[in-house]
């Protein structure tokens, strides 16, 4: 477990927004490539691994996704100021005042805002535009931009992680290095199914990798680790909490993506009980994961979620609690142990198969 | 206690009509101090002279009000407020003038929307049938207060002026306490808190003491949805932290902490968002006064009935005597 | 230490608005160096002095305010987060999913949570979020909060300064951490330079809350010339270009009605002959800085602003030119020696 946590660190402090995810999954790879018996990547950027089962159980995907949010740059201003894009959702008052990283070679800027002595009143009381900010890298004109920044260079939050309060965690990117990390620590196990640990690319910006994942992979079932929304804060009503942070792994029935699979959902809530792992069900239906396009991969796939509450999620100081990480893992690992004896198949030529 | 209270409650004193409360305090606290004396700007100082550190208390005298700014042809007084006043608080109140002549406070009927009403929109009813019959009773430039009585009812106060009377009768109780100290006690009763902590000024500067608290009232956040504070009458007096005006000095705030502690004197946190005290313009009076406050958290303050809990009063005597030992 | 690193450290300083006490032994043991004598006054001015050779010396009083902007504790919820409100001129806009540290019974790690996007109704988009509806996080529940917590702690932003194009400087303190680091920049180039008069360098408190520390060292130290250091506002697309000046340019020294014309002017002048590059900042006011309180300190002290331009003022990247700073420092000692020759 200790290595576990220290791998999600060290994969929060790595970049990897949508596109660009390989100094992730270069890290990842020099993780799990002693322990599973095939691995390449894929066109997309998918680092697809392979793990031979023992004995005769459905065929496995498990999903992680290796991108995370962050900023595109659009335009070189001539005073040198870079305007942006956001790559996944992030509201502007997310961006203010922080600190990026642009590009391979990491060059630093800021994110400043108007002051509010040079703000009118109207502006003052009101919200951030979006369009109004820019990347500040100290450069004085365009030309001395241009000699560090190209139009299209990706920017990611320059936040480290950091341990506090009662077992918390807090990092950039834990939607969803937590999935890696995860998934890394699954495969370094075996099991009786054929195990494909697929870590994938593009999620943020539309579930892309997911899709040429599942293409290639045509999994009998596939379990999706993520990390999602938790907003058990004062004054938020608890039906609108989403997940409780510390309250256990979360299982989703319904987000905009997906209605996961009863059986399988059943089956993970069933093993947490029999090992006494606690676990909660997401309360709010928003969000999409990659469990909606893998379940409509090929035939259908039976899905399920099993996911990290994360506070203040899509903002470079998410945090998490560590007994929710270490319980994920246990979960996971529990629910591969005893799937072959207890879970429904509907192969490709559309038969129903008792395994 | 509750008799010094409500005498000082039913005692005519808006902020620069102070005098009818300074002698009544002076009345009161003659002989059981070594000094008392009145600035140029009226400020009531009594002294209990002493061998050790000049400690300043605080308390202001006046009270907010309205003056008269105008009578016209029919004998209706247009005024402004002294200090901050709530226009929707005084619709409908009645006001009395020092000599005892009273008015009832009412508005312009034809307002679109009562949302919009401001003073001006406002005017003094004294029953007067024409210009001349009102000036008989009120001039230009007078000035009225609520008029509203003192309860004593379920342990709490329920009182006009508890701003800042409540600070003097607290001053008051403890001088005639005389709590034992070697350090030199400055009860301070200060003139013009309400219209910009003016009095405290010029009463720092003569005295130049080595720390000084102000003794006054804070908001709480014990009322149906009210804005978020964590006061609450009855719960003790309140140690302040950060007002408008002020922020507490940390030795001072630390020292009545401690002796809050040591005393095992119920006390609150007070960071108080509106308004300020005399500590705001005591601390930075002749190159720094360390200065803090001790407050009593009080409902519907600038009302016509704020509420105090006797309990808060007697505890803060209590805090503010091991303070000053 | 060379002057971008001297920012840096400045800037990482934790010395919030009316709790400078947190910090004061740090900024006196940068003064120490080098000056003849270094105090702390009641209200944790850091004063130091350095001796001028006159046998009748006047006195230069030169301030810059060392607090700075950070959120105040005004409730502990049961569950362990924390209710707060601004100490200084904070912009609530400007914090959400922000590291902080709160000063509790210890430093405590906590950040300031913001409603992920996927939880934000479409009605709520647009709407401005209030301080008072904000919390920080600290990870602990109830009783371990309210153990560790109380309220009036203060809390500090984490934005550890980093260092940009062109010498460039963003941190969260460069208001006034750069008039700081301009004053030590005098300090060095006094060492070199004769000077006549007697220097009392003061990093002054709670600025942010009124101008308070300034009140009181103006009126406790008899000076026969104020020089204010603080911050302008950089040159930023959407700002005023009267108000704003670029960075990289030079110092902006103040004209207007509070600022002594005389001692602006042979400022000025001293700048050209030196080749100090800085700009001219028109103030019709009173300039809002401590250059307003010493104006009317005892007689009136005649005075001159010296401004760093800093961009995203009261956020947690103000960013300044290293060169600035330095042009200031020097500006400022050279006009204190220069006063030798008249």
């Amino acid at each position: 477990m200790k290595e576990a946590l220290s791998n999600l660190k060290k994969l929060t402090a790595l970049d990897g927004v949508s596109g660009e995810e390989k100094p992730v999954r270069d890290y990842i790879v020099s993780k799990i490539k002693d322990y599973v018996d095939d691995y390449y990547v894929d066109n997309l950027g998918n680092l697809i691994t392979y793990k031979r089962g023992a004995g005769n159980g459905p065929k496995v995907m498990l999903d992680a996704h290796m991108d995370e949010i962050g900023l595109m740059v659009t335009q070189i201003n001539s005073d040198g100021l870079l305007k942006f894009r956001t790559i996944g959702g992030i509201e502007a008052r997310v961006l203010v005042g922080k600190r990026v990283r642009i590009g391979e070679n990491g060059v630093p800027g800021v994110i400043g805002l108007k002051p509010l002595h040079l703000q009118s009143p109207k502006e003052r009381g009101g919200t951030v535009d979006k369009k109004q900010l820019t990347i500040d890298i100290g450069a004085k004109d365009r030309e001395q931009a241009e000699s560090k920044i190209e139009i299209g260079d990706l920017a990611a939050f320059e936040y480290d992680p950091v341990e506090f309060g009662d077992n918390k965690l807090m990092a950039k990117a834990l939607d969803d290095r937590v999935g890696c990390a995860v998934l890394i620590e699954l495969l370094k196990h075996n099991y009786e199914s054929d195990i494909y640990g697929c870590f994938t690319v593009q999620e943020e910006i539309g579930l892309k990798g997911a899709k040429t994942a599942t293409f290639q992979v045509k999994p009998d079932l596939a379990l999706i680790l993520e990390g999602t929304t938790c907003y058990d804060v004062p004054d938020t009503k608890e039906y609108g909490m989403s997940t409780i942070c510390g309250g256990g792994p979360a299982l989703t029935i319904m987000d905009r993506s997906v209605i996961t699979d009863k059986e399988l959902v059943k089956h993970i809530t069933d093993t947490a009980k029999v090992h006494g792992i606690p676990y909660q069900f997401k309360r709010t239906i928003s969000g999409g994961t990659n469990a909606g396009r893998i379940q409509a991969g090929g035939t259908g796939v039976k899905v399920a979620i099993i996911a990290l509450p994360c506070r203040y999620i899509h903002s470079p100081v998410s945090v998490m609690d560590i007994d929710d990480f270490e319980n994920m893992i246990k979960l996971s690992k529990k629910v591969l142990e005893t799937l072959p004896v207890s879970i429904t198949l509907y192969r490709e030529q559309g038969g129903k198969v008792n395994v | 206690m509750f008799e010094i209270i409500n005498k000082l409650t039913r005692t005519f004193g808006p902020s620069g009509n102070e005098g009818n409360v300074a002698v009544l305090i002076s009345e009161m606290l003659k002989g059981k101090v070594d000094e008392i004396k009145t600035d140029a700007l009226g400020n009531l100082i009594c002294i209990k002279k002493g061998s050790g550190k000049k400690i300043m208390l605080a308390a202001h005298m006046d009270e907010i009000g309205v003056i008269v700014s105008y009578i016209d042809d029919k004998g209706f007084l247009r005024f402004g407020g002294v200090g901050g006043i709530n226009p929707f608080v005084i619709l409908g109140q009645r006001v009395v003038f020092e000599n005892g002549t009273v008015g009832v406070i009412w508005y312009e009927e034809n307002i679109d929307n009562i949302k919009n009403i401001k003073l001006e929109k406002m005017y003094i009813d004294i029953g007067a049938k024409s210009v001349k019959e009102a000036e008989e009773l009120v001039n230009v430039g007078d000035m009225a207060v609520f008029e509203a009585g003192t309860v004593l009812q379920n342990g709490r106060i329920i009182s006009k002026a508890m701003d800042n009377r409540i600070g003097c009768a607290i001053l008051i109780k403890m001088a005639l306490n005389e709590p034992k100290t070697d350090n030199e006690i400055y009860y301070v009763f200060t003139v013009q808190e309400e219209v910009g902590l003016r009095g405290a000024r010029t009463a720092a500067f003569g005295i130049v003491p080595d720390m000084a608290l102000a003794v006054d009232v804070t908001t709480t956040g014990d009322t149906p949805e009210c804005k978020p504070m964590s006061v609450s009458i009855g719960n003790g007096p309140t140690i302040k932290i950060k007002d408008r005006s002020v922020i507490a000095h940390p030795e001072i705030k630390d020292r009545l902490i401690k002796c809050a502690k040591e005393e095992n004197i119920p006390h609150q946190f007070e960071i108080l968002m509106q308004g300020g005290t005399d500590a705001g313009s005591i601390h930075t009076t002749a190159g720094g006064i360390p200065s803090g406050g001790v407050s009593i958290p009080t409902r519907n303050i600038h009302n016509t009935a704020e509420i105090v809990d006797m309990k808060d009063v007697e505890n803060a005597v209590k805090l503010l005597e091991a303070f000053v030992h | 230490m060379e002057c971008g690193e001297l920012l840096k450290k400045l800037s990482d300083i934790r010395a919030v608005t009316g709790r400078e006490n947190m910090a004061t032994e740090k900024i006196a043991e940068l003064f120490r160096e080098y000056c003849d004598d270094v105090y702390v006054d009641a209200f944790y001015n850091v004063i130091g002095i350095k001796k001028g050779q006159a046998e009748k010396p006047c006195n230069v009083l030169v301030t810059a305010h060392y607090d700075e902007i950070g959120l105040i504790v005004t409730g502990i919820e049961d569950s362990g987060f924390l209710r707060f409100s601004a100490a200084g001129g904070v912009d609530a806009k400007a914090i959400g999913a922000m590291e902080v540290t709160v000063h509790g019974k210890e430093d405590l790690f906590g950040v300031i949570g913001v409603k992920p996007p996927h939880l934000i109704s479409p009605e709520d988009k647009d709407k401005g979020i209030k301080m008072e509806d904000m919390r920080i996080d600290i990870g602990f529940g109830g009783e371990k909060a309210k153990e560790l917590v109380s309220i009036g702690d203060m809390v500090s932003f984490n934005s550890p300064a980093r260092e940009l194009m062109n010498n460039r400087v963003a941190g969260k303190s460069m208001d006034n951490r750069s008039g700081v680091a301009a004053l030590i920049e005098i300090l060095k180039e006094l060492q070199r330079l004769k000077h006549d008069d007697n220097v009392y360098v003061v990093a002054t408190v709670q600025e942010e809350l009124g101008l308070i520390g300034a009140i009181c060292a103006t009126y406790n130290i008899k000076a026969d010339l104020g020089i204010v250091i603080d911050v302008c506002h950089g040159d930023m697309p959407d700002a005023p270009s009267d108000e704003a000046f670029p960075l990289g340019k030079g110092v902006a020294v103040a004209i207007g009605p509070i600022i002594s014309r005389k001692h602006t002017k042979e400022c000025m002048k001293l700048a050209k002959e030196e080749n100090i590059p800085y700009q001219i900042d028109p103030e019709a006011g009173d300039t809002g800085t401590e250059a307003a309180v010493h104006a009317v300190a005892r007689e009136g002290i005649p005075v001159i602003l010296l401004s760093i331009p800093s961009k995203y003022m009261h956020t947690t990247v103000e960013m300044v030119s290293v060169n600035d700073v330095v042009s200031t420092g020097k500006l400022a000692a050279r006009y204190i020696a220069g006063r030798a020759k008249e």
